[in-house]
């Protein structure tokens, strides 16, 4: 069966307090000092009521924001659960939630480790929570990388297409130290118009960057 | 096709494949009680390595390549189960047809506490940096950090960049340490338990950590001997559930196993052995024998090797792997050390002792928090 070639059929990216989608800005809200002020505001705009929201660490509260606003008018509902895939990478790891656990750890008369925080101490965590929220059963990988690379979440993604192993893909980079974030995430499939590889991809992330 | 060239295994039992091999075919128990307040205030079982022997086997690496810098305990690691891969394997580290995965799960993350080394050690990706330049190989190291399936799925993708023919050979290299960051907190999910780890028994009450570094060299060119064994099909699915319990059902594992298979080609009834993922907690080992009763594989011989090593975290695919290459050569299974009587729901067939049998075709399966899952098949391959 001849497969079309994957495309981008929209992409979000969230930094600076600002959402945008496709280019155009959706969500803004400059007074929100940090990314939990910010991602609580963006959470609260959608009002999904989604309560596993507020047990999340800061940089899976990004991610689960970001993919919110990718998805909010996109139906997944044609796919099949197992055909949904999340590829994901950046280069800070869990560092800020890593921190907060060592601190608890540091101290032997002051220990108090939390299996809450340890959890979110796996980059990964974050492809668990987009997957719980949007039922996406599909691949899964995180990679790490110093800066955005393009090519190796295009490359990922397309061999699992070509390899049948799903039909929708969500990519991308959630990112998060202690002074700022940044996530862009894209849907690729068989709809849009954009053709899904590393140069328009890298196009899309610095004009939107 | 992808064949697998070469490997290495640097444990609590031996620092190549054929030594950690014979010895837990032994019998030998890597795991011990480990009294080292700098990791825990209190004992806990887990599986160590030979710090003497590391810094003493490494200096004579470091030696070899005129390499004065200071490097880590899992860099040493890493650095030393690639080297002892490479040596048996003739692949050119140093070409730009060669790639190197590295899988872990936390990485150089005891240097949060104590860090002699530039701040950005630490990090994952700068490991990679570390890794490439020791070999002096041209290109970016891959790092795929993705829970306790880290290892399986850094196989399975560098079997698809070798298939895509963006690569001819791979070198897929997992490690991590056992340190006070992942002690303490897997302490505090009270999910360790008070001895060495029983997988699929009816007492299991939790799993053992263990530390290891693991090598697979992967290649696209076939080698002249009897024991060519062939990357087959792999894939990972997520469970969609819960972030930190695996599916009742064993839906992620279901789905990756089916994938896995579609894409080799093969069928169920082809699948002569299984390398669970065995962790030993409740949960875990429930969910597995769910995954494998579903598929109609009760009857396939499946074992979990985490009694002997403990859970390697991001190593563990790695590890695993080279062990069941090794059952596959020699045409033996492992017992499931730590396996007394039944303990999960559905009447799979757990190895309780060493066994022979012709092995042609085998699973591995992997399960991680994040709800992720991974399976993988391998063959030998047809004259």
């Amino acid at each position: 069966m001849k497969k079309e070639a994957l495309k981008i059929e929209t992409y979000c990216m969230v930094k600076n307090n600002r959402i945008v989608v496709d280019g155009h800005l959706v969500f803004e809200d400059q007074d929100a000092v940090g990314l939990k002020a910010f991602a609580k505001t963006a959470y609260r705009h959608l009002k999904p009521s989604y309560n596993k929201f507020f047990k999340m660490d800061e940089i899976s509260k990004l991610a689960f924001v970001a993919a919110e606003f990718l998805l909010k008018d996109v139906n997944l509902e044609k796919y099949k659960s197992e055909e949904l895939s999340v590829v994901l990478s950046n280069s800070e790891s869990t560092i800020v939630t890593d921190k907060n656990h060592q601190q608890s750890i540091s101290d032997k008369d002051n220990f108090f480790p939390s299996p809450s925080v340890f959890v979110y101490t796996l980059p990964n965590i974050m492809i668990g929570e987009i997957s719980i929220r949007h039922n996406m059963k599909g691949d899964n990988a995180f990679f790490i990388v110093e800066n955005f690379n393009a090519d190796l979440i295009a490359n990922h993604i397309n061999n699992l297409f070509l390899t049948n192993k799903s039909s929708a893909f969500i990519g991308g980079w959630v990112n998060y130290s202690d002074d700022k974030y940044e996530a862009f995430l894209y849907l690729a499939s068989e709809s849009g118009s954009i053709l899904h590889n590393a140069s328009e991809i890298e196009k899309i992330f610095k004009i939107n960057h | 096709m992808v064949y697998f060239k070469s490997d290495n295994i640097i444990s609590s039992l031996g620092f190549s494949t054929k030594e950690t091999f014979s010895s837990i075919f032994n019998g030998d128990i890597g795991i011990r009680q480990v009294e080292d307040s700098s990791i825990y205030h209190e004992p806990f079982p887990a599986s160590m390595i030979d710090l003497n022997r590391l810094n003493s086997e490494f200096e004579i690496l470091a030696n070899k390549y005129s390499n004065t810098k200071e490097y880590t305990k899992l860099e040493k690691m890493l650095l030393l189960s690639i080297e002892e891969a490479l040596r048996k394997s003739g692949v050119n580290i140093k070409s730009k047809r060669t790639g190197i995965i590295i899988s872990t799960t936390k990485g150089n993350i005891d240097l949060l506490e104590t860090n002699n080394f530039p701040k950005d050690r630490v990090m994952l990706w700068k490991l990679g940096d570390v890794i490439s330049d020791f070999f002096d190989n041209p290109n970016k190291a891959i790092i795929i950090s993705n829970a306790c399936i880290s290892g399986v799925l850094a196989i399975n993708t560098a079997a698809m960049y070798i298939n895509s023919g963006r690569f001819d050979n791979m070198i897929v290299t997992g490690a991590d340490i056992v340190s006070r960051f992942v002690v303490s907190g897997f302490m505090s999910f009270l999910s360790l338990s008070p001895t060495a780890c029983k997988p699929f028994d009816k007492t299991r009450d939790g799993l053992s950590l263990g530390e290891a570094a693991a090598t697979l060299i992967l290649s696209n060119k076939r080698e002249n001997n009897e024991h060519n064994i062939v990357h087959r099909g792999g894939a990972s699915a997520n469970d969609a559930n819960h972030i930190s319990g695996p599916s009742r059902t064993g839906e992620g594992s279901f789905i990756a196993i089916d994938k896995a298979i579609k894409e080799s080609g093969l069928n169920y009834n082809e699948i002569d052995h299984i390398s669970a993922h065995g962790t030993a907690t409740p949960f875990n080992d429930e969910m597995e024998s769910i995954a494998i009763h579903r598929h109609g594989m009760d009857k396939v011989p499946v074992n979990s090797i985490k009694g002997y090593l403990g859970h390697t975290l991001g190593a563990a695919g790695v590890v695993e792997t080279a062990i069941l290459l090794e059952e596959m050569r020699r045409n033996t299974m492992i017992a499931t050390e730590g396996y007394n009587e039944h303990g999960v729901t559905n009447d799979i067939n757990v190895l309780s002792k060493n066994t022979s049998q012709n092995l042609n075709t085998c699973l591995k399966m992997a399960s991680g928090f994040g709800g992720s899952n991974a399976a993988m098949i391998v063959s030998k391959s047809s004259k």
